[in-house]
């Protein structure tokens, strides 16, 4: 059967699971709009978690980033699986005992505070949004280059299925697609990856594969790769950082940042009970570490498979011709994604590190250079799997895709139709209105998602720096301090949040350029100019200390919060008794 | 609410307890092995490279779980243990 075929199958099929879904589980209330009723099973919310988690990002990139990277890009993996423990410990329980839709609302509330409610709005929004608008833009991606459409036509399909499912269930429909959404990405995730560790290590097992041994030469895996790209010209991939701090850092701004991202705090607003909300916690990261101890197996075996079908007699041999190569890489290159320049006119493929010198062996700089993207999608032909598996890839990168834009989607318009119309501006909204509000303003989001996934602002691409960045410096420590101690008062938190926010947005712009805009930046962006060697997007951890520290100062200096604030503390901390959703 | 003041702050303080204890754990796997102290573990080879690529690229994600169910079962228990359960 052709490939494009199998691809519409595999791909329709997963949209029609995902629309009877939709169908079934249609949302009567706001409460089921906005965590579903709360009566999602904790295992069920663990697999919605991972969908919900695992973006595009995650299911596309990951892999690109830790084979480009090596041992360096470890913080990726430790980063986004670490934050589940502080979200389980400091935050996820409490916040179900407190019994309300959104995360603004336990701002607004705990820190009796309208500002403290806007400020939080205004940084879920923004990192929200920025996080949207990459999942678009995959989608888009995995639609041009598997359905053959293009990029925007596949954005607006892609937008009109997630409509059907967000707009009619919301948190209720979004789910119950996400746990389906979940099985279809593993399964398009694992399957791949087994038949190439089989095919490198004999092991099924790609974690194992990892750290077993090459079966060609007989060496473990990892030193046959480190001495590939040591004979390329590149660094060892498994050398050490020589920033260590910086690294850190990085791994704390993504732990804290995890943890602090409303799309992720909310899906544990389903759990029935407290109890739940912490085995929930646990679940998701089981099913999250499905795929992200598979991650960098792909990763060290995809930079393999790409270097020996460049050199098949090994790279100190003659490397392949351009007119004998794979078909995939004809077919990427159609896709751009895969470019070749004959620098020195030999007709064969140089493909090394470009800023080495192998004058030597007549080589004249590296001719091919590749979108890291492409390590996930186009791994099923480097390895030379049968075309159902690749109709697989394309239905679980739109599965990532749709199921993290979906719950971006509903924070974004709970946080609008709930913290700003219900709570803000009309409070005598009816359930009723409110639940119009809420589709409403999920209609918005979508329609505003769409447009900026086709016309992608500058700040698109900077969503480590800027959701992260935004989540840990802001949201997380405000939601922890809120919890963990009755002295932080509103105007603590306020200047808190709004000191991290600003001094970690004023570090990015420095490097990144005001406002993402080209040619605005004050420093160049590189190791040599950073603070300390610390790197715009490691700066969130920084944001949070500097939070913590000026709340701290802030409630001290001013009087304590009155005696229902501490109540409402002491109330979150125990398990027992009504917590304060009861108006609802 | 809890009416018995006591029971109240001994439990918060169980919690805040397991809470520490669980962070120096999560500390050590990530920070600790997988990247401060990598190089004084790179005599112990694991799979043709040393035991702290191990950690910062499965190792660590093996111990968050544990250290998320240890967690909920020790503080589930405590709940009902203490009558504080919903």
């Amino acid at each position: 059967m052709d490939q494009f075929l199998i691809n519409v199958l595999f791909v329709g099929a997963s949209f029609a699971l995902y629309f009877g879904i939709a169908i079934w589980a249609r949302a009567g209330s706001t409460k089921e709009f906005y965590v579903a009723g709360g009566g999602v099973h904790p295992v069920a919310n663990g697999m919605a978690t991972a969908a919900d988690w695992m973006s595009a990002a995650s299911f596309i990139s990951m892999a690109g980033l830790l084979a480009a990277g090596g041992y360096a890009n470890s913080s990726f993996l430790m980063g986004w699986t670490g934050g589940y423990v502080l979200l389980a410990m400091l935050l996820a329980p409490y916040l179900r005992k407190f019994g309300k839709f959104t995360v603004p609302d336990f701002i607004g509330d705990r820190f009796y505070s309208k500002t403290a409610r806007l400020v939080a709005v205004a940084c879920l929004i923004v990192a929200s949004v920025t996080y949207v608008i990459g999942q678009m833009a995959g989608a888009g991606i995995a639609f041009s280059r598997f359905l053959e459409v293009d990029k925007d036509t596949g954005l607006v399909i892609a937008s009109v299925v997630v409509f059907f499912y967000a707009v009619l269930g919301g948190m209720k429909g979004i789910t119950y697609t996400q746990v389906a959404q979940y099985v279809v990405l593993i399964i398009a995730y694992t399957i791949p990856a087994i038949f190439i560790s089989m095919e490198l290590t004999g092991n099924p097992i790609p974690a194992l594969g990892l750290f077993g041994d090459h079966v060609e030469s007989g060496m473990p895996l990892l030193a046959k790769l480190d001495q590939l790209v040591i004979d390329l010209g590149f660094a060892a991939y498994t050398a050490d950082v020589p920033n260590k701090l910086n690294m850190v850092l990085f791994t704390l701004t993504l732990m804290i940042g995890t943890a602090g991202l409303p799309h992720v705090i909310i899906r544990f607003f389903t759990v029935p009970k407290v109890a739940d909300a912490r085995w929930s916690a646990g679940w998701a990261l089981i099913f999250i570490a499905l795929l992200y101890l598979t991650a960098p197996a792909v990763a060290s075996m995809a930079r393999l498979n790409l270097i020996n079908t460049v050199y098949p007699n090994g790279v100190q041999a003659e490397s392949i011709k351009y007119d004998e190569r794979p078909d995939w890489m004809k077919t990427w290159e159609e896709t751009k994604l895969i470019t070749f320049e004959d620098k020195n006119g030999d007709g064969r493929i140089q493909f090394y590190n470009g800023k080495a010198d192998m004058s030597d062996r007549g080589w004249n700089g590296n001719e091919l250079t590749y979108n890291r993207d492409i390590l996930v999608l186009a791994n099923p032909e480097i390895a030379q799997l049968p075309g159902w598996v690749i109709g697989l890839i394309a239905a679980g990168g739109l599965a990532a895709a749709l199921s993290t834009a979906a719950g971006l989607l509903l924070a974004i318009s709970s946080a609008i139709s709930h913290d700003l119309i219900k709570k803000s501006i009309n409070p005598d909204i009816s359930e009723k209105g409110e639940l119009m509000a809420a589709r409403a303003s999920m209609t918005v989001a979508i329609t505003v998602a769409t447009y900026l996934g086709m016309n992608p602002p500058g700040f698109a691409a900077q969503v480590v720096a800027l959701a992260f960045g935004i989540a840990a410096a802001s949201i997380f420590p405000v939601l922890m301090m809120g919890i963990f101690s009755k002295r932080i008062n509103n105007k603590g938190a306020v200047a808190g949040m709004l000191s991290g926010l600003i001094i970690t947005l004023v570090y990015i712009f420095m490097y990144k350029g005001w406002f993402f805009i080209p040619g605005t930046a004050n420093l160049p962006d590189n190791p040599d100019n950073w603070i300390l060697g610390i790197s715009p997007l490691s700066f969130g951890a920084i944001g949070a200390i500097i939070n913590f520290t000026v709340a701290f100062v802030v409630s001290s200096a001013t009087e304590e919060p009155p005696q229902e604030i501490q109540d409402l503390v002491e109330s979150v901390r125990y398990p027992k008794g009504a917590g304060a959703a009861v108006d609802h | 609410m809890v009416d018995d003041k006591s029971k109240a702050v001994a439990y918060w303080q169980a919690n805040v307890r397991l809470i520490i204890g669980s962070l120096v754990v999560w500390a050590i796997a990530s920070y600790g092995l997988g990247i401060l102290l990598r190089p004084m573990l790179a005599g112990i080879s694991v799979g043709g490279t040393d035991l702290g690529f191990w950690f910062a690229q499965q190792g660590s994600i093996l111990t968050f779980i544990g250290i998320i169910f240890h967690y909920a079962w020790r503080m589930n228990k405590l709940d009902r243990d203490m009558g504080l359960e919903e």
